[in-house]
């Protein structure tokens, strides 16, 4: 067996605390497939909440959701697609050891989360123009004494007209409403913290390369970040349909 | 165990060094990856936080020595007995025996240089200590009165500190996750070659137990303590009633992880009374694997009971039955537990040492815990006893006689592996009975006090002015328990400067830890690699006579041959 201090001949350093690149390599993977259990649970809770709050108020968020954008929900879903392609294909050059192709493929990952996060941001500001925030500025539906709920919202305006989906009129229980919008924004929210740590983790990977950091012995670290951007994809994989794509 | 030393004996000579004169600097030591430093530099911490949960503990126990108050106002009781229960628990009870022990020994005992991710075991350490940081600041900012479980509406209401308080917990939360994490790599991926599964100490099947139940529950706690937050900060409504949220969805959120936690407090204990039972008792363990499947049992079914502290809540009566059943039947994998170690003492060598009178006194204790709990597991007696002192009486018997007992004798066991010397066996022994007889004095009487009705969180029992009798007694016997919990902190500290040099293994035990290692290990743990070569509790009644040699001349280099 070889000491930890022996450094192998050719391929990357193991760390002190290791017997062999190998053993180096499958804990990382354990310790990264153990952390997205912990986050799959911890998603796992608000999905429960989602769940049995549609269940028990179907008729109402079939009506609130209509106030989503589902084609900016689906333009989101499509760059998120293909930011876990472009993300799968650094680690495979990692795997290579083709550098400059797998730096170029972060580099589009990091475009593309920059992309989810614009979109994101149009669709959270058209929310707040219309007081659907759920605080106590929360105004949802027909209000006494206006003629019709009208509000305009500059972002809306800003989009392209293929983006732009019909308005419809807020029916549904106002109260319901703050529910709906109060688990969406909190999942969405949440969400999209995970994109902006995935863009931080991104950064910070390309850095460590650049700099031939001795962070960075092989192609293992650029796929535990993989794993972690597949699960943030996966995350919103499921948050589109439960919230813009409810059926009647 | 019996284990050998691949490769040639190195021609060095046996070097003093170990991982405590590795070096001095403070920076050595805060910025240390060494998984026994950072136990050690856990130790210090939860000493720290046990030391300020356990004055606001005296605060209650001094409040109620009077039918009608004496010290605290109503809305200052409130925010006592929340501190007490939030330090107690999350900065305490939940991570003590795996981060300090745990930390310390599972790399040792498994034949690891070090833990698998030695600077996320840093970075734990350091969350663990921001966590606490902002929980205490939340107290001195003015305190929190939800108590250490949060319920909503209240804790959404309530205009005191919880945000902060919370932010705590959530951070202290993912501390113990990244140390879950951190184990799960360690036991899988580090042993040593030979260190098959059913050879790993009974220490480790517990802590691979306990690691689970953490990634699986705290996340969950996490996510719903940080949804209280976002309803406080953001004016968000998930579980507020007006709006056809639901508040009890809440509860069933917390206790799915808040049941498991108690899991998580106890089964470390669990692993700790089989390594002491064993090495007192000369003998192995009995029934070794019936008792490393029943932590993985328990870790199992303790997801599965979380609705019995929801019984008065609005859940219905056939959930109530189905969770109350599944409680019944978690008694039995604990009860294996019991048994097995019983039975390993039966025609062993028993020697009553300090490290075995806790780990006595953790099964005596345990066993009235455990009991008392299928009371409240029962949805009838559960209706008349839920609320009361006895509920506060069945968890500390869990938890202070059965954690906090069982971390102290595992405490005793390993201090001199940990710091290399031996501290004075008759003073351990005298605090170790009388935390035990502190310990009765407090919790007993609350036991009685509680199922005449005695209802928990109230300062004052103005309506009841006999209660006193067993208030009085309750103070009394905490008092001495105080004074219990000081003696260790005083003779241990004094063993650090003036104790006998230990050697490597004072107690003739088995494992690694005791066989391989020079007391304290130096920081790579192990001079050679090391190959497993049969099981772990090769213990022999009959040759039991060498049991308090402390040999000062033995060396690493005399124990490789």
């Amino acid at each position: 067996m070889s000491h930890s201090h022996t450094k192998e001949t050719d391929g990357p350093e193991v760390y002190f605390q290791y017997e062999d690149i190998e053993q180096q390599q499958e804990t990382y993977l354990v310790g990264m497939w153990s952390f997205l259990v912990t986050e799959v649970m911890f998603f796992g809770a608000l999905f429960l909440i989602y769940t049995l709050y549609r269940w028990k108020f179907h008729d109402d968020f079939y009506l609130v959701h209509e106030q989503l954008n589902w084609k900016m929900g689906g333009l989101n879903t499509l760059i998120l697609l293909t930011s876990s392609f472009t993300v799968a294909l650094a680690v495979h050059f990692a795997q290579k050891g083709n550098t400059k192709l797998q730096m170029r493929c972060l580099f589009a990952t990091i475009l593309c989360a920059f992309g989810f996060l614009a979109v994101k941001t149009f669709e959270y500001g058209a929310k707040i123009d219309h007081n659907l925030l759920p605080n106590h500025h929360f105004q949802y539906g027909h209000v006494e004494g206006e003629e019709e709920h009208h509000v305009e919202s500059k972002w809306d305006k800003m989009l392209p007209s293929v983006l732009q989906v019909e308005k419809k009129e807020q029916h549904g229980n106002p109260q319901r409403a703050r529910l709906f919008f109060s688990i969406y924004f909190t999942m969405t929210g949440l969400h999209g913290l995970h994109v902006i740590i995935g863009i931080i983790c991104f950064t910070a990977l390309m850095i460590l390369i650049k700099i031939k950091s001795s962070l960075i012995t092989d192609y293992v670290p650029t796929e535990m970040v993989g794993l972690y951007w597949h699960f943030v994809d996966l995350v919103w994989i499921f948050l589109y349909p439960l919230y813009y794509l409810i059926p009647k | 165990m019996s284990a050998t030393v691949v490769g040639q004996s190195s021609a060095k000579p046996s070097e003093p060094k170990n991982y405590l004169n590795a070096d001095h600097t403070l920076k050595s030591w805060l910025l240390s990856v060494d998984h026994k430093r950072i136990g050690v530099m856990y130790l210090i911490a939860v000493t720290f936080f046990f030391f300020i949960g356990s004055i606001a503990a005296a605060m209650i126990r001094y409040e109620l020595t009077s039918p009608k108050g004496i010290l605290l106002s109503s809305e200052v009781y409130n925010k006592t007995f929340s501190a007490h229960g939030i330090l107690m628990v999350f900065q305490f009870l939940v991570v003590v025996v795996p981060a300090v022990l745990g930390n310390f020994l599972i790399p040792i005992m498994i034949g690891a240089r070090d833990m698998a991710y030695p600077r996320l075991n840093l970075l734990s350490l350091y969350m663990f200590i921001t966590g606490g940081f902002l929980i205490l600041t939340s107290f001195v900012l003015g305190g929190v009165d939800a108590g250490w479980t949060f319920y909503v509406p209240l804790s959404t209401i309530s205009e005191t500190q919880i945000s902060l308080c919370l932010v705590g917990i959530f951070i202290t939360g993912f501390s113990s996750i990244f140390t879950a994490v951190n184990f799960i790599g360690t036991i899988h991926k580090m042993r040593a070659p030979g260190m098959t599964w059913y050879r790993l100490p009974l220490f480790i099947w517990s802590h691979y137990a306990t690691a689970i139940v953490v990634i699986l529950g705290t996340p969950v706690v996490a996510i719903t303590l940080f949804l209280v937050v976002v309803e406080r900060g953001f004016g968000f409504g998930i579980f507020s009633p007006e709006l056809g949220g639901d508040p009890v969805l809440f509860q069933h959120l917390f206790w799915f992880y808040s049941h498991p936690a108690v899991y998580i407090m106890i089964l470390p204990a669990f692993g700790i009374i089989s390594e002491i039972i064993s090495c007192f008792s000369r003998r192995p363990i009995f029934g070794y694997r019936f008792v490393a499947y029943s932590s993985l049992s328990i870790a199992f079914l303790g997801f599965l009971v979380w609705g019995h502290h929801m019984f008065l809540s609005s859940q219905s009566v056939l959930q109530g039955i189905i969770f109350s059943l599944i409680s019944f039947i978690l008694a039995v994998p604990s009860a294996v537990k019991v048994f097995n170690w019983t039975l390993t003492m039966v025609k062993g060598s028993v020697h009553f040492s300090t490290p075995m009178l806790y780990a006595l006194g953790f099964m005596g204790l345990f066993v009235i815990g455990g009991l008392t709990g299928l009371y409240l597991a029962s949805v009838d007696t559960d209706v008349h006893l839920t609320g009361t002192y006895f509920i506060v009486a069945h968890f500390h018997y869990v938890m202070v006689g059965g954690t906090i007992l069982a971390y102290l004798g595992g405490i005793h066991f390993w201090w001199p592996k940990m710091f290399g010397r031996t501290y004075s066996e008759f003073w351990g022994r005298l605090s170790a009975m009388i935390i035990f007889i502190g310990f009765n004095l407090t919790f007993f009487p609350q036991f009685m006090v509680g199922y005449l009705g005695m209802p928990r969180r109230y300062h004052y029992y103005y309506f009841a002015p006999e209660w006193q009798f067993y208030h009085l007694l309750s103070t009394a016997g905490s008092t001495v328990l105080g004074f219990g919990f000081l003696l260790p902190a005083l003779y241990l500290t004094y063993s650090l400067f003036k104790g006998k040099k230990a050697g490597p293994n004072p107690w003739n035990a088995k494992g690694l830890e005791w066989e391989y290692t020079s007391s304290p290990p130096i920081t790579e743990n192990f001079t050679q690699p090391i190959l497993v070569t049969d099981s772990v509790y090769d213990y022999n009644p009959a040759e039991d006579s060498k049991m308090y040699e402390v040999d000062e001349e033995a060396t690493v280099e005399d124990m490789n041959k």
